[in-house]
């Protein structure tokens, strides 16, 4: 059954022709889906290009005048792309600093031979299904059960602890709360779980030589399983500022997209969505996403190269 | 003797840690699950009902709750989650297979550009899809794809996420004596790909495409920028329109209903398939 020696030399493992063949859709869907678009998106952030009211202004070429408009105070003297920034930083630091210490946490626990923790199935699967669920449907749900009329504030009303309701979704420090739970609620299973893999994959005899020498829980957490985790802890707080810097579903609904109140939860990518939908100001948002891109693209360069170090682990980008 | 009261000690000391440990376990599954008993107690009250007060326990307004929701006039929940379903399932089939197909161009063959053609993928895998959006909306406007399904769905050919997943289990379980023995056999080379290497990668293959399509669901910010007509919506587009108009006029037992209808398939796949999913979170992390 020997076949023609041609075609056995034409599949040769060496003949590059397929290769680039197979890996072409991905750069064709690649480069009109996403490299060009990309690159309009920085061609406009150069050119005053709105829609105000029925009227179409531009596009015109006005160089960096977008970027200085995004960097110039507005009547109340607060620039605008920076109080969004700090927003986004503050909304991401809330959710995210109890993510990762209870992630930490779990994963020490679930991983313990001597704590030895009966239905981790049940634990892992509960912990990890906010994960998976529609970020704009938790937000919805939060929204009704916290509204004046949810809820929450009729047991606070009926119980006595409050005596009128309380307007949740007005207060800052509550609203900033309430989405710094809902990603906390949505991350931290996620993050256990890449834990656990990272203290799992961790050589086993060197926990039983710290036991053996002596040392306690404690000792053996800070001195083995975190410097040998450290590469994989890194990756997974970098990918989740990456993740935190597109926090959009979630505020975006509860507050039906105003950032109340005073915009104290407005973020970056929900200030770029304004941008786009009424007054398909392409101008103005092709700037905010070139600050967007910078920011992201420093975070990338640090992952990158902590991935080529080290550990290889692919993470979906977090959507909220 | 003084053994013998050590590890007395060290018995109620481990004691004593296993139940704060079993107590902070509880307590997050508590706060993981409450939220969602509260959405299924909910969307079986009624509007009068839930004005009335809390309650913890279910009554009797399901049915009558989902007959409203399911036939509202204003929000066409079943045309809305059919519409979700077409584009998910799509991106879930084209992102597995184009990106196994990419991985497997890189994995197997060698020619000048693989080296500078994984560098890329990889460099571009962390730029947030939002940084390109403007060009993306300006460009579907331009060639009038708005109110359509496909530059929700095409785009996911290019996942560099999904890529490098594939290009890790490739790694781990797909022999290159395997491919040579097709080539032998006188299989095509894209032959070779559909029917010997797909079959292998099955498993990755099936929670990738769990994954993308519960991603291409849950998704929001693209597709509420490009469908705007009524019978075009998306699921999430139909609950931001909930939450834009005014609630207190609204039945809250159908708007519990709506949300739930929102997450109920993807819901009800985790709970059959949530042993797998998990593994799959971190299938890539044990191989690498």
């Amino acid at each position: 059954m020997s076949k023609p020696k041609k075609e056995i030399k034409g599949g040769n493992v060496s003949s590059g022709k397929w290769g680039y063949l197979f890996i072409l859709p991905f750069f064709i869907a690649y480069t009109f889906c996403t490299l060009i678009p990309q690159l309009m998106t920085f061609y406009n952030s150069l050119f005053m290009n709105y829609r105000d009211g029925l009227t179409q202004v531009g596009p015109k070429f006005v160089g960096l005048q977008n970027y200085i408009t995004l960097f110039t105070p507005d009547n109340s003297g607060s620039i605008g792309i920076l109080k969004y920034f700090g927003n986004t930083i503050v909304l991401w630091l809330m959710g995210a600093v109890p993510q990762i210490v209870i992630a930490m946490l779990l994963a020490v626990f679930f991983t313990s031979y001597r704590l030895n923790i009966k239905g981790q199935q049940f634990f892992k699967t509960v912990i990890y299904m906010p994960n998976l669920i529609m970020a704009s449907a938790f937000s919805m749900l939060f929204f009704t059960l916290f509204s004046p009329v949810g809820p929450v504030n009729q047991v606070l009303l009926a119980s006595g602890w409050a005596d009128k309701a309380i307007d949740f979704l007005n207060i800052k420090v509550s609203v900033r709360l309430l989405i710094s739970l809902m990603n906390f609620l949505m991350w931290f299973g996620n993050t256990t779980i890449l834990l656990m893999a990272g203290i799992q994959g961790i050589d086993q005899s060197l926990f039983e030589a710290a036991q053996i020498d002596g040392a306690n829980s404690w000792q053996i957490f800070f001195k083995v399983t975190m410097p040998l985790l450290s590469p994989i802890l890194v990756y997974t707080v970098i990918t989740a500022m990456i993740g935190g810097l597109q926090m959009f579903d979630v505020p975006q609904i509860l507050t039906n997209g105003r950032g109340m109140p005073n915009r104290s939860s407005m973020t970056m990518v929900m200030y770029l969505n304004n941008y786009l939908t009424t007054s398909k100001n392409y101008g103005m948002a092709g700037a905010v996403s070139v600050v967007l891109f910078i920011i992201s693209a420093v975070l990338s360069l640090v992952v990158y190269s902590s991935l080529s170090k080290q550990y290889k682990e692919p993470k979906r980008h977090r959507k909220y | 003797m003084r053994n013998n009261e050590e590890s007395e000690r060290g018995r109620l000391h481990l004691m004593i840690t296993r139940i704060v440990v079993y107590a902070i376990l509880i307590f997050l599954s508590f706060l993981c699950l409450f939220f969602f008993y509260m959405l299924i107690i909910n969307s079986t009250r009624s509007n009068a009902e839930l004005q009335a007060g809390f309650s913890a326990l279910p009554q009797g307004h399901f049915i009558e709750n989902f007959k409203n929701a399911w036939t509202d006039a204003s929000i066409n929940i079943p045309r809305g989650m059919l519409n979700s379903f077409i584009i998910a399932s799509c991106t879930a089939v084209l992102t597995t297979y184009f990106s196994a197909l990419t991985a497997y161009g890189i994995h197997i063959y060698d020619f000048k550009l693989k080296k500078p053609a994984f560098l890329f993928i990889m460099a571009v895998m962390m730029i947030p899809p939002q940084v390109s959006a403007v060009g993306f909306i300006q460009l579907m406007f331009k060639l009038k794809l708005t109110n359509n399904y496909l530059p929700l769905i095409v785009p996911s050919i290019a996942a560099p996420v999904v890529f490098f997943y594939m290009k890790q289990y490739m790694e781990s379980v797909l022999p290159i004596e395997i491919v040579e023995s097709a080539r032998i056999d006188g299989a095509s080379e894209f032959r070779t790909f559909n029917q010997i290497v797909l079959p292998v990668m099955k498993p990755a293959i099936a929670v990738q495409m769990i994954f993308s399509f519960v991603q291409s669901w849950n998704n929001y910010f693209i597709p509420a920028l490009l469908l705007d007509k009524a019978e075009m919506k998306t699921v999430p587009i139909m609950i931001a329109q909930l939450r834009s108009a005014d609630y207190s006029k609204f039945d809250m037992g159908k708007v519990y209903m709506f949300i739930l209808l929102a997450i109920l398939p993807v819901l009800i796949v985790y709970l059959i398939l949530s042993k797998f999913i998990i593994k799959g979170v971190t299938a890539g992390a044990v191989k690498g």
